[in-house]
């Protein structure tokens, strides 16, 4: 009785796998990735992603032609070979030859796999030259690009808000997987991609282009994509990089060629106009506002949305030394980051003036501490060039 | 007294554990080294490269990118003066990158190149690099950081882009901290030790 | 000889008994194997639902670290030192393990070991956070302060298996009855001997690897960091040159299990006896040729990647050696399927499935899009908990009766069984969805199209955890009694354990057995 049930539940695993994986195939779409009970790999929308996908696909159904082989024979011999039914047992036990055939047959079914997977490796390792050199830089933890040969170059952090995630608010369609900055990029352009860390070791990864290299310290990686069709693809830092790896989402929005360039342009302006606003007096209230949205999506990670922070492992700002200090202090921990603790960052490179003087601003006026003060944009730069 | 057989085998065994201590703890890093080396891992350049004579390859131009990138906490403005050349290979060229310390602080840097694709590393020759040393800046100090290079002839022909990217570390108190572990170590007078440092 | 344990507490402190000892690291090695459970149990129920519910990503990331650890060096390694304690030396006919004193010691030193890493949770800045492969720079320059006492845990756990492995390997190789040549050994033996080759061979590198951490955080050397000419990726090169090794210590052993069980309850000798030593021998030396399998996406030259996939994928040869002469060994036997043959045979069938993902995540263009995925999670799961996990519970059904004297009961074991099969299948067959649909490993919270499988998955898991409660439970009850066992248990098993008493008395084979 039980051993029906079991070949039962075995027989209904293996096949109910199958079909599920074929449904899942034409239910997969380009943009709109985010469907449920996905159980398939996507076949994304570059070359590579297709090759991958069917090379996957292949070993697959390998297995399953294996799978129903071997099990086959065993629960053939599991349901006539019982004593239950008073089956007597043989008594052999040895053959070279078939231990030889069993040897053989699977190498060769091995070689029938290494050809396409070398051959698809080969077609990953390609240098050709490219259209196009974005440096992606990971940090603890939101991505940097670098569109190398143009000023353009920003951060992208996740954009969405903390009260989702502490289930406050219901959850947005794209939870977790939707950043304040995509990664914009021309179709049909060979893209290349240098990847590097700034402090761990993290690893872009974006399933739809099957672009998954590491970003190491120090080092560059290098990988490379040509997007066929426009769209928005996400992906997740893959490499466990400390408390917040689950939360630096990597969003790519591939566009047409010239909505990319005019993008580009804007992008550029942007750049040149945020340097101008370094120059500009701002009120409190300005400085205030911008601040909170700052230390939102940059501090409050570490030292937490109500600005308590984490015993033993990020301080508090609510009445801490620094922001209830002196001004020269707070300004020398956030441009140059703190010498005792690494997760500390120097912001200094990696926020403009502007939102420095916010932030600052904020965190001495917010969580009760009543600082009263104000920085303005060209204190901070007159403080880094000092 | 004769060694029992389990007493030799004991003894055997341990050789063999500490002989794999050994191997992991000094002979894994520097063959790694020396595997990096030979296939360009991680687009680790070679030490500085003696220049021969080569005839140059005037048919043949290669783009050379330069980036810069900051590790954690290193405040110092980093950037490559040129962003990128063409060279011919076999031709020696020569760049700087530019480096400003605004900290309030003496500082020492180290920066640690790389080159992508990998495969193009042991094609890319120093002559001259600021990375084969550290570097030290004073508060508000800036400094141009020469680097001169040549492109081997032998470079595979699938290649026409180079990029070499240089990661600028601070290692001021590391620096420091080696130091110390010297002191106690071989206790210096403190003259010596400030003469040293 | 006729003296039996000392009275009390000293009995245990004081043992040099083969036996005893490896009571205390069976039962060590469960109480590692419910903490590191009830750590699985909480990252399941944080990944419950989307959101963070009950943890936060710090904690959260001290329980994966600890969950991989607890289970790895706690749970599974000293369970099969445990096995291997116990049933060595009454294989091949062994009075006792050849180093008794050392084997007190390499146990004793355990406990110590773990509450240093259990005492870790309490200490400022929390356990460590880095993963159980601990990469660094997260695990040297970015981890928390009780980095230390992990890495000084890790050393005297390799201590302990170094040790353990020696006694195993001198015991095997001077100990055995007059007759019971290399090749008339059981399987179990064999696979042991070739572990503890293998334990001997890479623990030492672990605490290489573990020591150069301790110097860069502390003596400001730089093996791992850049800045002073170092490579990161040099310390996982290192670690997997460890790691992979390790992953057969978990698994070896397990076969050896399995081909005692299944000819038992077969009425059949093993098939192919020695192509199974042959193929274990190779499986132990492949495991040395293919740690970068791990590091597809670290940026290796194409060549480094081919070799590494070639080496991988042939390591499916002799696996699938196996696999084929179980299932050789059961076809035309006389089949019955008490609780140990349920594990044995479910052993066989899930440890292909996890194969067979291994096999997939070999193909390095593939692993692309697999690794560090649940798709990953799946695979090792898939070969742990069924490999090691069933294969040791269903030695312990086995030779339960020839430890205590006692039959276990037959229906709670059968219940067990089949709650451990649901639950484990339950929890980890749909990891492999959600790993293909692109959620990575290692995230305490999610986006919302994995939601449904992750609540599927955690319903699983604690399903398979109270699984186990049954199992402590018909434990418990067989030892303080039930219906007494027979110096055989089974039909006709093969084996020298087989022949002494049930219960088998404090000392065996005192003079040496007739091996035929």
């Amino acid at each position: 009785m039980l051993m029906g049930l079991k070949r039962l539940f075995a027989f209904l695993t293996i096949s109910a796998i199958a079909p599920g994986l074929f449904a899942q195939e034409t239910a997969q779409k380009a943009e709109e990735g985010a469907e449920r009970w996905g159980v398939n790999m996507t076949q994304g929308v570059t070359e590579v992603s297709r090759t991958t996908y069917d090379l996957h696909m292949l070993i697959f159904w390998i297995c399953v032609a294996i799978g129903i082989v071997v099990f086959g024979v065993m629960f053939y011999s599991m349901w006539r070979h019982r004593k239950s039914k008073g089956y007597k047992a043989a008594q052999f036990h040895e053959s070279t030859f078939v231990e030889l055939v069993w040897t053989i047959i699977p190498t060769l079914i091995l070689v029938g796999m290494a050809v396409p997977a070398t051959k698809t490796l080969y077609d990953i390792y390609d240098t050709k030259e490219a259209d196009l050199d974005i440096m992606i830089t990971g940090y603890q933890w939101k991505w940097k690009y670098d569109y190398l040969g143009s000023d353009v170059s920003f951060f992208s952090n996740l954009s969405t808000p903390r009260a989702q995630i502490d289930n406050q608010l219901p959850k947005n369609d794209h939870y977790l997987l939707e950043v304040d900055e995509p990664l914009v990029v021309p179709v049909n352009k060979k893209i290349r991609f240098l990847i590097t860390a700034n402090d761990v070791i993290h690893a872009w990864w974006v399933p739809d282009l099957a672009v998954k290299k590491d970003a190491i310290p120090g080092f560059v990686n290098e990988s490379w994509t040509r997007i066929d069709e426009p769209g928005i693809y996400r992906g997740q830092c893959a490499e466990l990089c400390g408390k917040d790896h689950g939360f630096m989402p990597i969003v790519v929005k591939a566009v047409p060629e010239d909505e990319y360039h005019s993008w580009l342009s804007d992008r550029a302006e942007q750049a040149a106009r945020i340097k101008e606003l370094t120059n500009k007096t701002f009120t409190f209230d300005e400085l205030y506002e911008r601040g909170e949205k700052i230390y939102a999506s940059t501090c409050a990670a570490c030292h937490q949305p109500n600005g308590q922070g984490v015993p033993g492992a990020f301080p508090a700002i609510a009445g801490s030394k620094v922001a209830t200090g002196p001004m020269d202090g707070h300004l020398n921990m956030v441009v140059n980051g703190s010498s005792k603790n690494p997760a500390m960052q120097a912001f200094g490179a990696q926020l403009s003036e502007v939102d420095i003087a916010a932030v600052i601003t904020y965190q001495r006026n917010a969580f009760g501490n009543n600082m009263g003060d104000t920085v303005q944009p060209i204190d901070i730069l007159n403080f880094k060039n000092n | 007294m004769a060694w029992s057989d389990n007493a030799k085998t004991t003894a055997k065994l341990l050789t063999l554990a500490v002989s794999m201590l050994g191997f992991a703890l000094f002979v894994m890093p520097p063959l790694y080294d020396a595997f990096c080396e030979i296939t360009g891992l991680n687009g680790k350049t070679g030490e500085r490269y003696e220049a021969v004579p080569a005839a140059v390859d005037r048919e043949r131009l290669v783009k050379v990118q330069f980036v810069a990138t900051n590790n954690e906490n290193m405040p110092w403005e980093f950037r490559p003066g040129t962003v990128e050349m063409r060279v011919h290979p076999g031709e020696p060229a020569d760049t700087v990158f530019i480096a400003r310390n605004p900290s309030g602080r003496e500082m020492i840097a180290q920066a640690i190149p790389s080159l992508a694709p990998s495969k193009a590393a042991e094609y890319f020759h120093k002559t001259e690099c600021f990375c084969f040393n550290q570097q030290t800046l004073a508060a508000g100090e800036s400094a141009e950081l020469g680097l001169r290079f040549i492109v081997d002839p032998d470079l595979p022909r699938g290649v026409n882009t180079i990029t070499l990217s240089y990661t600028l570390f601070d290692v001021t108190e590391r620096m420091a901290k080696q130091t110390n572990n010297k002191k106690a170590d071989a206790p210096l007078t403190e003259r010596e030790s400030k003469r040293e440092g | 000889m006729a003296h039996g344990p000392k009275p009390g507490i000293t009995r245990w402190l004081y043992t040099t008994n083969h036996k005893d000892i490896g009571s205390m690291y069976l039962w060590f090695s469960f109480a590692m194997f419910l903490l590191g459970g009830c750590m699985a149990l909480v990252i399941r129920a944080e990944l419950f639902q989307p959101g963070l519910q009950i943890v936060q990503p710090e904690f959260f990331n001290q329980m994966t670290t600890m969950h991989g650890l607890i289970m790895v060096f706690g749970a599974v390694m000293p369970a099969f030192v445990g096995l291997a304690n116990w049933m060595v030396p009454m294989m091949i006919g062994a009075p006792d393990m050849a180093l008794p004193r050392m084997n007190n010691w390499s146990f004793w030193i355990l406990p110590f070991a773990f509450a240093m890493l259990a005492s870790t949770l309490f200490m400022e800045g929390g356990a460590p956070n880095f993963g159980w492969t601990f990469y660094a720079p997260l695990s040297t320059e970015y981890a928390p302060p009780s980095v230390t006492f992990f890495i000084f845990s890790i050393h005297i756990m390799g201590a302990s298996s170094i040790m353990g492995a020696i006694n195993i390997v001198a015991t095997i190789l001077n100990m055995r009855a007059p007759g019971m040549t290399l090749m008339k050994m059981p399987l179990f033996v064999w696979t042991w001997l070739i572990t503890a080759y293998l334990l001997i061979a890479v623990m030492p590198v672990l605490a290489g690897v573990v020591t150069m951490m301790l110097m860069d955080i502390h003596f400001g050397t730089s093996f791992f960091s850049a800045a002073g000419g170092g490579d990161p990726v040099l310390f996982q090169h290192v670690f997997w040159f460890f790691g992979h090794p390790e992953v057969y210590i978990m698994i070896l052993p397990a076969f050896g299990i399995v081909s005692a069980i299944i000819p038992t309850f077969a009425r059949k000798p093993l098939f192919g006896y020695s192509s199974m030593v042959y193929a274990t021998a190779s499986i132990a030396f492949l495991s040395f040729i293919v740690w970068a399998h791990h590091m597809f996406t670290v940026g290796m030259p194409v060549a480094g990647e081919l070799f590494f996939m070639y080496a991988t994928m042939l390591i499916a040869v002799p696996t699938g050696v196996k696999v084929f002469n179980w299932v050789s060994t059961m076809f035309r036997g006389s089949m019955t399927f008490e609780t140990p043959m349920l594990f044995a045979i479910a052993f066989v069938i899930l440890f292909t499935l996890g194969g067979f993902s291994g096999l997939m995540l070999a193909i390095a263009p593939a692993d692309f899009q697999y690794h560090d995925t649940y798709f990953v999670v799946a695979h090792f799961h898939y070969v742990l908990v069924p490999g090691a996990i069933f294969s040791i519970t269903a030695g312990v059904y086995y030779w339960l009766p020839k430890w205590t004297g006692n039959m276990y009961n037959e229906t709670m074991g059968k219940v067990h069984f089949w709650l451990a099969f649901i639950g484990l299948n339950v929890t980890f067959f749909p990891m492999h969805f959600v790993g293909l649909a692109g959620m990575p490993r290692r995230i305490p919270d999610y986006a919302l199209q994995f939601a449904d499988f992750n609540q599927i998955a955690s319903m699983g898991a604690f399903l398979f955890g109270a699984a186990q409660l049954v199992f402590l439970f018909n434990v418990l009850r067989t030892v303080r009694g039930g219906n007494k066992a027979t110096d055989e248990v089974w039909e006709n098993p093969q084996g020298l354990e087989w022949t002494v008493p049930s219960p088998a008395p404090y000392h065996t084979f005192s003079t040496p057995p007739a091996v035929r």
